[in-house]
């Protein structure tokens, strides 16, 4: 009764005057700090690329080169000004191939056990075990695949057939090298199936593999496209491996058992080097670097656009 | 010994199911009519759920599952060192509680079970003949090709009945199939019993002590036993009997809604 007669005087008491606008200082300068440092990130982006595309811009106007030559030819010999970047592209294309066509398929079958098959403790030893298989440095990897998978390939392969220095071995560690990462991003979109579809594929008779081949692996295929996409991605920037194990000749072949260099190896080696600033040379390293930034642009948008849109397969 | 002319679809004997330690449900005994709606009722965690699950061995996916006395189906024990739960579910189908169509076309929804099982007949009339069985075909025929999540929910879990009939299991399982649906669908899905039943047997477990009442016609009263967390069918009758004579006062007392 006392407590209904209270409620009564708030009410008649309410003054429109305490839903005011209120200054809360701490809000906005939290709010301003987050925009700064989100700006930075989108400024520290677009700096790289106007940089990379200023110093690309030059190597383009040097009247040593053309565009033409550049995407059409297929030597790369900066001495004599042969700038034909098809060169270095045809042994990124063959490492990251070889590296993805080794990554998929075991990452992904990694992850179809992790995540259907495998009990807990199955499941507590593997993780932390493929956990460990991302953290261990590319240069590691790099004399890995020189000093081990190389050898062992030369005694497979015959030694006359396949160099000491050649794109299969540099490609195969690095399809080691990505293989946690897709595996743990697919497992990441294995696990994210609802149970309910598996219960419906079992209480269907589906045996586990058909139940997770059939039904688990298509609902969960927008995030396994955009984990290759990563991949690829990873594959494409990679550097470390490439510079040890595959050669420093640049030259335009698609046989992995050649030595050739990729665009990230060539960087490497020739930015350490002691080029003159301002050379044709010089500059050439900017319009590979850009070349690579928007591949790997390209490739990252693609991977955004499988994930929206299939995103709403189940729901 | 039951023989393939036994007059039950299926037959419990001193059942138990434990998950770990924990026996979620003690020595149940149950003859399930062939071709008849049987409703399992009871007041939640009382392991209406975790008896029905134990029927097709669905219960297999939680890892620390055992079951200990028989099913059986046909005489043969379905808990069996021999028995392959594969096979299990191939014969006995179920209809879960929140509809779950695959994540594929109306089509592919039913044509996918009837493949994985080996069917090598017309699947267009397989699929045509389900969904007329599921009382669905004259709303969908036109968008087979369509995604099931294009459906509504009472519409995709008559699509979930549609693709468990496909496969032609004697026994059809449900686990509260209309719990997530509104009372036009429910009706729906409870005609379609009637029409089911003419062929399959069903057992249903439910919530809801109307729907018991209005389309089984045998059912059986799970409760706890007193100061434990094992639940047991403490009556089993047809269900005229259980909602009007029960011979339990417990049973008295819950479907007459004086508690649970």
């Amino acid at each position: 009764m006392q407590a209904a007669a209270k409620q009564e005087t708030v009410n008649t008491t309410f003054r429109p005057k305490i839903l005011k606008r209120k200054l809360r200082l701490g809000e906005s300068a939290i709010e301003a700090g987050l925009f700064i440092v989100g700006f930075l990130t989108i400024f520290v982006t677009v700096s790289i690329v106007i940089v990379l595309g200023d110093q690309a811009l030059l190597f383009f106007l040097d009247p040593e080169v053309t565009l033409a030559e550049f995407f059409m030819s297929t030597k790369w010999v900066p001495a004599i000004g042969e700038f034909g970047i098809w060169a270095l592209v045809s042994a990124t294309l063959t490492t990251s191939a070889i590296a993805i066509l080794v990554a998929v398929p075991l990452g992904l079958s990694a992850a179809i056990y992790l995540s259907e098959y495998a009990s807990h403790r199955a499941r507590a030893v593997l993780k932390p075990v493929l956990e460990i298989l991302a953290g261990i440095p590319t240069v590691v990897y790099g004399y890995f695949a020189l000093l081990f998978v190389t050898p062992l390939l030369r005694e497979l392969i015959g030694s006359e057939r396949i160099g000491v220095y050649n794109m299969l071995s540099a490609g195969l560690v690095m399809g080691i090298m990505i293989l946690p990462l897709i595996s743990s991003m697919s497992e990441d979109a294995l696990s994210a199936v609802p149970n309910s579809l598996r219960e419906a594929a079992y209480a269907m008779g589906a045996t586990p593999f058909e139940a997770s081949t059939q039904v688990v692996l298509p609902a969960a295929l927008s995030g396994i496209g955009a984990a290759v996409i990563v991949g690829i991605s990873r594959a494409v920037g990679e550097t470390m491996i490439v510079a040890i194990a595959s050669g420093a000749t640049s030259e335009f072949t698609f046989n992995p058992l050649k030595a050739a260099e990729t665009m990230t190896a060539h960087i490497a080696r020739i930015s350490g080097g002691d080029l003159p600033y301002g050379t044709v040379d010089y500059n050439s390293l900017f319009a590979i670097a850009l070349m690579l930034f928007l591949v790997t642009l390209a490739l990252n948008i693609v991977s955004q656009w499988i994930v929206t849109k299939f995103r709403e397969q189940y729901e | 010994m039951q023989t393939e002319n036994s007059p039950y679809a299926i037959e419990t004997r001193n059942l138990s199911i434990f998950y770990g330690s924990f026996e979620a449900v003690k020595d149940v005994n149950l003859q399930i009519q062939k071709q008849k709606i049987t409703a399992i009722i009871g007041p939640s965690g009382c392991g209406k759920s975790t008896l029905l699950r134990a029927f097709n061995r669905m219960n297999d996916f939680v890892p620390t599952s055992r079951v200990s006395g028989e099913i059986l189906l046909h005489g043969t024990n379905l808990y069996g060192k021999e028995i392959d739960p594969v096979e299990v579910r191939r014969r006995i189908g179920m209809v879960f509680q929140k509809p779950n169509p695959f994540p594929k076309s109306i089509y592919e929804n039913i044509a996918w079970g009837a493949r994985i099982n080996g069917f090598k007949g017309n699947m267009d009339d397989l699929v045509e003949q389900s969904l007329r069985g599921a009382a669905l075909w004259d709303e969908v025929k036109d968008k087979l090709k369509q995604s099931a999540y294009a459906l509504s929910g009472g519409q995709q879990q008559r699509l979930c009945i549609a693709r468990a009939i496909a496969i032609q299991p004697e026994i059809i399982l449900m686990d509260e199939p209309a719990s997530a649906l509104d009372p036009i669908s429910t009706l729906r899905i409870e005609e379609l019993m009637q029409e089911l039943k003419k062929n399959y047997t069903i057992i249903i477990v439910t919530h809801n002590m109307q729907q018991a009442a209005r389309v089984s016609d045998y059912t059986a009263m799970m409760m706890l036993y007193e100061n434990t967390r094992s639940g047991t069918v403490i009556e089993y009758d047809e269900t005229k009997t259980i909602f009007t004579r029960p011979k339990d006062k417990r049973t008295e007392e819950y479907v007459t809604g004086r508690f649970g």
